[in-house]
C-alpha cells in the first residue's frame, strides 16, 4: 500500500452558504460563533460563476443554505442557473420567508427539493429553541411544500431538551406527509459546543429514542424513511469527516471562502482560499487548505499505524482541535485517543438527572460579537 | 430497510418509468449515469444505466429488452433485466405508469 495521495475525485457536493443572516437563533447552529464579524455577502454574479466552475469539476448535488437562504432576493436567479447547469438542487430552510409566491417561483426556476427544519413537535419548545414564534408558520410551509409537489425532507436536530418528544416529532412528520425525516443528534461544534452541557442527552434518553425510532420504522416502512444519527460522543470510534476531507464536499461561505467542511474555518494556522481570487479547480486540487488533511499522510499516532485508519480517516479535524487542541490529533471520540477522557467526562456529566444552571447561549449577532472578542481559547 | 430481496414479478407488457422523486442523468465527470434524489445520489454501473435510461414510461419491458439485445448484440437478457427492475422497483428507482 502506497501512502501517496491519489488525485481526488470531483467535489460531488457543493454547499453554498448564501448568507449568515437568519431569523432564527438556534442554540446548536453550526455557523461560526464569530459569524457577525463577516457581514459581507457575495453578489449574485460571483455565486453564478461558482456554480459554473464547480459544475465543470463534476459537482452535481447542490445545497442552498445559510443562515436562512430565503433572505437572498436572488435565490430564484441562482436556482435557475443551477438548474440550467444540471444540478440537483436542495433548498435547506427554516421556512421563514417561503411564501406561496416564492415557492411557485422556485419551482418554475427548477428547484428539486426542500428540506424544512423543525426544532420540536411542540410550539413551546420549537419557539423556545429557535427563540422565535415560528411553529405555526412551519406547519403552514410544510403544507405548501407538499401542495407544490416537492419531495419533503423534514429535519429536526435532536438533543437533551427535545429528545423525549421523539414520538410526537415522528408523528408530526407523518401527519405532514414528509418522505424523509432526519433526526440528527446535535454535533458539538460552534454554538452547540458552547451549549454542550445543556444539550448532550443522557444514555437513557438515547436508548428510549432509538427504540422509539425503531418502532416507527417497523410501522411505516418505506413510506417515511427515518434517519437517526447517533451523537458521536456515545461512540467508541469516530466518524469520517464529511466522507473524508476534500473527497466529496466543497462549501462556500457567504463571503466566498471555500471550505472542505462546514466548520473548518475554526482551525488555526490554515488558510482557506476565496472563490474571488482563485478558480474552483485550483481551490479543489491545489490549495493548501484542501490538501492539508487529505489522505493519511498528515496522521500522527495512534492513527498513523491504526488498522482502522482507512475507515474513519482519523475522524473529525474540528473535533480534534476543539477537544484535544490539535487539528492533526486523533478525534477524541475514539477510545484509542489519548484525549478520550474529555469525551468520557462530558458523557458522565450528561447522566445527571438535575437541570443545568448555566443559561443557553442563543445564536445572535450580539452574542456573536462578544464571542469574537474573547481570547482565542478552546472551551471544553 | 431495503427490500431488494423481495422479488416482485415484472410483467413484460408493463411500462416502467423513473420513480417519483428520482432524476436520472449522465455525469461526464463520473463516466456514469446517476440517480439523484433529495440530498443523495446513486452511481449506476453500465448495465443499470443502460436499462434505466430506456425506462421512459412509454416503452414496455419487452420493448426495452429487445432494444438492449439489439444494441449490444446479445440474446436472452429478459431474466437479467427483469431481475434488475424488480430490485429497482423495491428501491423506488422505478415505477410503472
Amino acid at each position: 500500500m502506497s501512502a501517496a495521495v491519489q488525485t481526488p475525485g470531483p467535489p460531488l457536493w457543493l454547499l453554498l452558504e448564501l448568507t449568515y443572516r437568519c431569523p432564527l437563533h438556534c442554540v446548536y447552529c453550526y455557523n461560526p460563533v464569530d459569524f457577525a464579524t463577516t457581514e459581507q455577502e457575495q453578489p449574485t454574479a460571483d455565486w453564478l460563476r461558482v456554480l459554473r466552475e464547480a459544475r465543470e469539476l463534476g459537482a452535481v448535488q447542490l445545497g442552498l443554505s445559510g443562515g436562512e437562504p430565503m433572505l437572498r432576493e436572488d435565490l430564484e436567479e441562482i436556482t435557475a442557473e443551477a438548474h440550467r447547469l444540471g444540478y440537483y438542487i436542495n433548498l435547506i430552510t427554516s421556512g421563514v420567508g417561503l411564501t406561496e409566491a416564492r415557492i411557485g417561483a422556485l419551482k418554475r426556476a427548477g428547484l428539486d427539493h426542500i428540506q424544512l427544519s423543525f426544532q420540536d413537535s411542540t410550539r413551546e419548545m420549537n419557539d423556545f429553541l429557535s427563540h422565535t414564534r415560528t411553529f405555526e408558520l412551519k406547519e403552514r410551509v410544510a403544507r405548501l411544500i407538499k401542495g407544490h409537489g416537492y419531495p419533503m425532507v423534514m429535519n429536526c436536530v435532536i438533543h437533551r431538551l427535545n429528545i423525549d418528544h421523539l414520538d410526537t416529532i415522528i408523528a408530526m412528520a407523518e401527519r405532514l406527509g414528509a418522505e424523509y425525516l432526519e433526526l440528527a443528534n446535535t454535533q458539538y461544534y460552534s454554538w452547540a459546543h458552547l451549549n454542550r452541557e445543556q444539550l448532550l442527552p443522557s444514555r437513557a434518553q438515547l436508548e428510549v429514542a432509538e427504540r422509539t425510532t425503531h418502532a416507527w420504522r417497523e410501522r411505516l416502512g418505506e413510506k417515511l424513511r427515518i434517519f437517526f444519527v447517533v451523537p458521536d460522543y456515545y461512540e467508541e470510534r469516530p466518524k469520517r469527516c464529511v466522507n473524508g476531507w476534500g473527497t466529496t464536499l466543497l462549501t462556500v461561505t457567504p463571503d466566498g471562502t471555500a471550505l472542505p467542511c462546514h466548520t473548518a474555518k475554526m482551525l488555526p494556522g490554515l488558510s482557506f482560499p476565496n472563490v474571488r481570487s482563485m478558480s474552483m479547480r485550483d481551490i479543489w486540487f491545489h490549495s493548501e487548505g484542501f490538501n492539508r488533511f487529505r489522505g493519511q499522510g498528515w496522521m500522527k499516532e495512534p492513527c498513523a499505524s491504526c488498522e482502522e485508519r482507512e475507515k474513519d480517516l482519523g475522524g473529525c479535524r474540528c473535533q480534534a482541535y476543539l477537544l484535544a487542541g490539535d487539528a492533526a490529533a486523533a478525534d477524541p471520540v475514539c477510545a484509542k485517543s489519548p484525549h478520550h477522557a474529555v469525551v468520557v467526562q462530558a458523557v458522565a456529566t450528561a447522566q445527571r438527572t438535575r437541570g443545568v444552571e448555566k443559561p443557553l447561549i442563543f445564536r445572535d449577532r450580539k452574542a456573536s460579537r462578544v464571542l469574537a472578542e474573547r481570547p482565542a481559547t478552546r472551551n471544553d | 430497510m431495503s427490500s431488494d430481496t423481495n422479488s416482485v414479478p415484472i410483467d413484460e407488457q408493463a411500462r416502467p418509468a423513473i420513480g417519483r422523486g428520482f432524476r436520472l442523468q449522465w455525469e461526464a465527470a463520473q463516466s456514469a449515469h446517476v440517480l439523484l434524489y433529495p440530498e443523495g445520489m446513486v452511481k449506476l454501473n453500465g448495465s443499470a444505466g443502460e436499462i434505466l435510461r430506456r425506462c421512459d414510461g412509454v416503452h414496455t419491458v419487452a420493448d426495452i429488452v429487445a432494444d438492449l439485445e439489439r444494441t449490444f448484440n446479445r440474446s436472452g437478457l429478459t431474466t437479467d433485466v427483469q431481475g434488475f427492475m424488480s430490485i429497482a422497483l423495491g428501491k423506488g428507482w422505478l415505477q410503472f405508469t
